[in-house]
């Protein structure tokens, strides 16, 4: 399962993550805020109104702010 | 031994460096520019234990010596040394954040395996605790192999610790040479220190995702946020009046005092209608930007800003941009000089510029006076429904027009000229946290004092050329001066060019002067009018019958649709220049927006004629 799929407030663990589906810069930048494989993931808060989009994440001790594109890439599973 | 000269504030962004960085120089702050970049260089006088002085940098906040944003390469290049003309720091003091020790610690590492002198800020201790970590310094200091003193900056504790062992730290000989690890081993390293240190943790109700929950949630959380930009407009254009009224009542004293106390002179009327008016007419928006900075920085501090973001990133993604703008776009509507500054921000460059180029389409408060005045003249003063009055509805679709058109500039743009992968949004949540007093107020006078600078260089000069242009050559008996001047050859050429919109060549003449700054429209309609007035309001109201004598209904609202749009401000041409270095996008601005209010302008006049209004 993606990340973006994930019920708000589920643990889960990132098992894989297909950084060709991302910009350079951005998968730096997941990287460099903890967002990489082994990491353990929560979405906290998903969307405005009825959107999907963006997505919380809870990394750590950090909240992450995300666009689906960016989850969509992250394969995780329940932890 | 040598003197210590320079130290640095290093450490990710949300650690509390500008709090720091507050604390440890108080007021005796330096800000600029690094030369040729846009990215803000923060120094200030820090006093060692000896009494020496050394400066000390607040480096942007940045993830990595790998940069993904240009203050990242800014803070990368002056570690390294490799920024030219600016030395590398001698002591290097990475701020972490206490209750985010594995993710701070990466980049932690990255700085202290470069050998060089080092100490850590063991930061926001407070709020750790406050989440219930407790935390054990000396273990980290330890694992570390570097100086760690716990801080709260906002509270002054530690300061004096961490301010000796910066000026101890020169003599730490560079011994810590670790062979190149890479990321995701720093990130292994991070979390192993970061349990080690931690001596016990207890899982409280953590405060900020019980307030996430409210002010994040789908439905509450953008009606929260609107509630809370209405206060805002609400304070910066009502709270603002009486500061701005006496300001500009002491404008006039003034203007007044010198005009009796020197003799009539050429100079004199330069010192007082160009110089104390012109410069006065812009001071008196520093209490609007003053009350709009005290939110903005307040909304920044507290860390709902990032939560703002978040809300209206699905709303910004709908036209290509994301929620990174909304903060500069939001600031546009006080002044867009500012919102441009804020821009700095945004990581993606076209994001950025295409926040660039939209922003004078924010309804700036410069444009209030010139709305003001025509809406008081021409709209009728009675209620459309339930006590909204016509007048009211008008200056509400007015700041619609410009959000409309910006948001359809924004979409056109990335997809032609700034077109690129589709941007995205990446950004941390920071903890919540009660802005501390002092930081307000030094960002405030911070903000104000670059407010003010620029209204004494930028906007005096071109008020005295537009002043020369209005008072030279010298009119002959009989002749009227505007007439004769150069500025009155303008407008007989400029008028020809908008007579298809509708405007006479008063109008064209007032647009002249208000290219240094909308609000000077006013003024000088009341100029052209002959309109003997002492103060603004005064000219308001005697210049309203002036307008409905000369003007027709279709055309006072083809030059409402014209200042929509129209790009009259030096001040943001010459600050766009300045963040985009060169003159390549500033005409272009200059150019589109000019193109947009000339078609709204005309479209505006002729649907309004057919109508028969």
């Amino acid at each position: 399962m993606t990340l973006d799929l994930m019920p708000v407030g589920q643990r889960a663990r990132i098992v894989a993550v297909d950084w060709s589906r991302l910009v350079d810069e951005e998968a730096q930048r997941l990287r460099a805020l903890g967002l990489d494989v082994g990491a353990r993931v929560a979405v906290a808060h998903r969307g405005v109104f009825a959107g999907n989009d963006p997505l919380a994440v809870t990394v750590g001790r950090m909240t992450v702010a995300l666009r689906r594109v960016h989850a969509r890439a992250m394969t995780v599973e329940a932890a | 031994m040598t003197r210590l000269r320079s130290a640095a504030l290093v450490g990710n962004p949300n650690a509390g460096k500008s709090a720091l960085f507050n604390a440890l120089t108080g007021a005796r702050q330096k800000i600029a520019n690094y030369p040729g970049v846009t990215v803000e260089r923060k120094a200030g006088r820090l006093i060692l234990p000896s009494g020496e002085p050394v400066e000390l940098t607040d480096l942007p906040g940045s993830y990595g010596l790998h940069p993904t944003s240009p203050d990242e390469e800014v803070t990368a290049k002056v570690i390294l040394g490799h920024f030219p003309g600016e030395a590398a720091p001698e002591v290097l003091v990475i701020v972490l954040d206490a209750s985010n020790l594995e993710q701070h610690l990466v980049f932690a590492q990255e700085i202290i395996a470069l050998g060089r002198p080092t100490v850590v800020a063991l930061n926001m201790i407070d709020l750790a605790e406050r989440d219930g970590l407790v935390l054990d310094p000396k273990a980290l200091e330890t694992a570390l192999g570097v100086p760690v003193i716990p801080t709260v900056a906002v509270r002054r504790r530690g300061l004096e610790q961490l301010v000796a062992a910066i000026a101890d730290a020169e003599e730490r000989a560079p011994e810590h040479h670790k062979p190149f690890i890479d990321h995701t081993e720093r990130r292994v390293t991070a979390h192993a220190i970061a349990d080690a240190a931690i001596v016990s943790e207890t899982r409280r109700h953590r405060l900020h995702a019980r307030l996430d929950r409210v002010l994040l949630h789908p439905w509450l959380g953008p009606l929260i946020l609107f509630a809370l930009l209405f206060v805002v407009f609400q304070a910066v254009f009502a709270g603002a009046t009486p500061f701005a009224d006496a300001l500009d009542a002491g404008v006039s004293w003034l203007h007044d005092r010198v005009r009796d106390t020197i003799p009539p002179s050429l100079a004199r009327d330069l010192l007082t209608d160009g110089v104390i008016s012109g410069v006065g007419s812009v001071v008196v928006f520093l209490p609007q930007i003053v009350i709009l900075f005290f939110f903005i920085l307040a909304m920044e501090a507290s860390g709902y800003m990032a939560r703002a973001a978040f809300l209206m990133d699905r709303m910004m993604a709908a036209v290509g941009l994301s929620g990174r703008s909304f903060i500069p776009l939001l600031s546009s509507f006080a002044c867009a000089i500012p919102g441009i500054m804020a821009t700095r921000s945004i990581t993606d460059p076209r994001d950025r510029l295409t926040t660039i180029l939209i922003a004078p389409l924010m309804t700036c408060s410069a444009r209030l006076p010139v709305y003001a005045v025509i809406i008081a003249a021409f709209i009728p003063n009675r209620a459309v429904a339930f006590g909204i009055g016509l007048q009211g509805l008008v200056l509400l679709a007015l700041y619609v027009a410009g959000i409309v058109g910006a948001m359809v500039v924004a979409l056109v743009l990335r997809r032609s000229i700034t077109k690129g992968a589709a941007s995205g949004f990446i950004m941390e949540l920071p903890k919540y946290q009660m802005p501390h007093p002092k930081d307000l107020a030094i960002g405030l006078f911070q903000r104000a004092w670059i407010f003010l600078r620029r209204a004494g260089t930028i906007i005096f000069t071109v008020t005295v050329v537009l002043w020369l242009l209005l008072n030279f050559p010298r009119a002959q008996d009989g002749q009227n001066q505007v007439d004769a001047s150069i500025a009155g050859h303008i407008a007989n050429g400029l008028a020809v060019v908008v007579e298809p919109i509708g405007f006479n060549r008063d109008m064209a003449l007032a647009l002249i002067p208000a290219m240094a700054a909308r609000e000077v429209a006013v003024s000088s309609l009341a100029t052209t009018y002959a309109v003997a007035a002492n103060d603004e309001n005064q000219a308001a109201r005697a210049l309203g019958e002036q307008l409905k004598r000369n003007w027709t209904l279709p055309m006072a609202l083809a030059f409402l649709a014209w200042f929509v749009f129209a790009p009259q401000c030096m001040s943001t041409i010459a600050v766009t220049r300045r963040e985009t270095n060169g003159w390549k996008w500033p005409a272009f601005m200059l150019a589109y927006l000019f193109a947009l209010a000339y078609a709204a302008a005309g479209l505006t006049f002729w649907a309004a004629t057919a109508a028969g209004l």
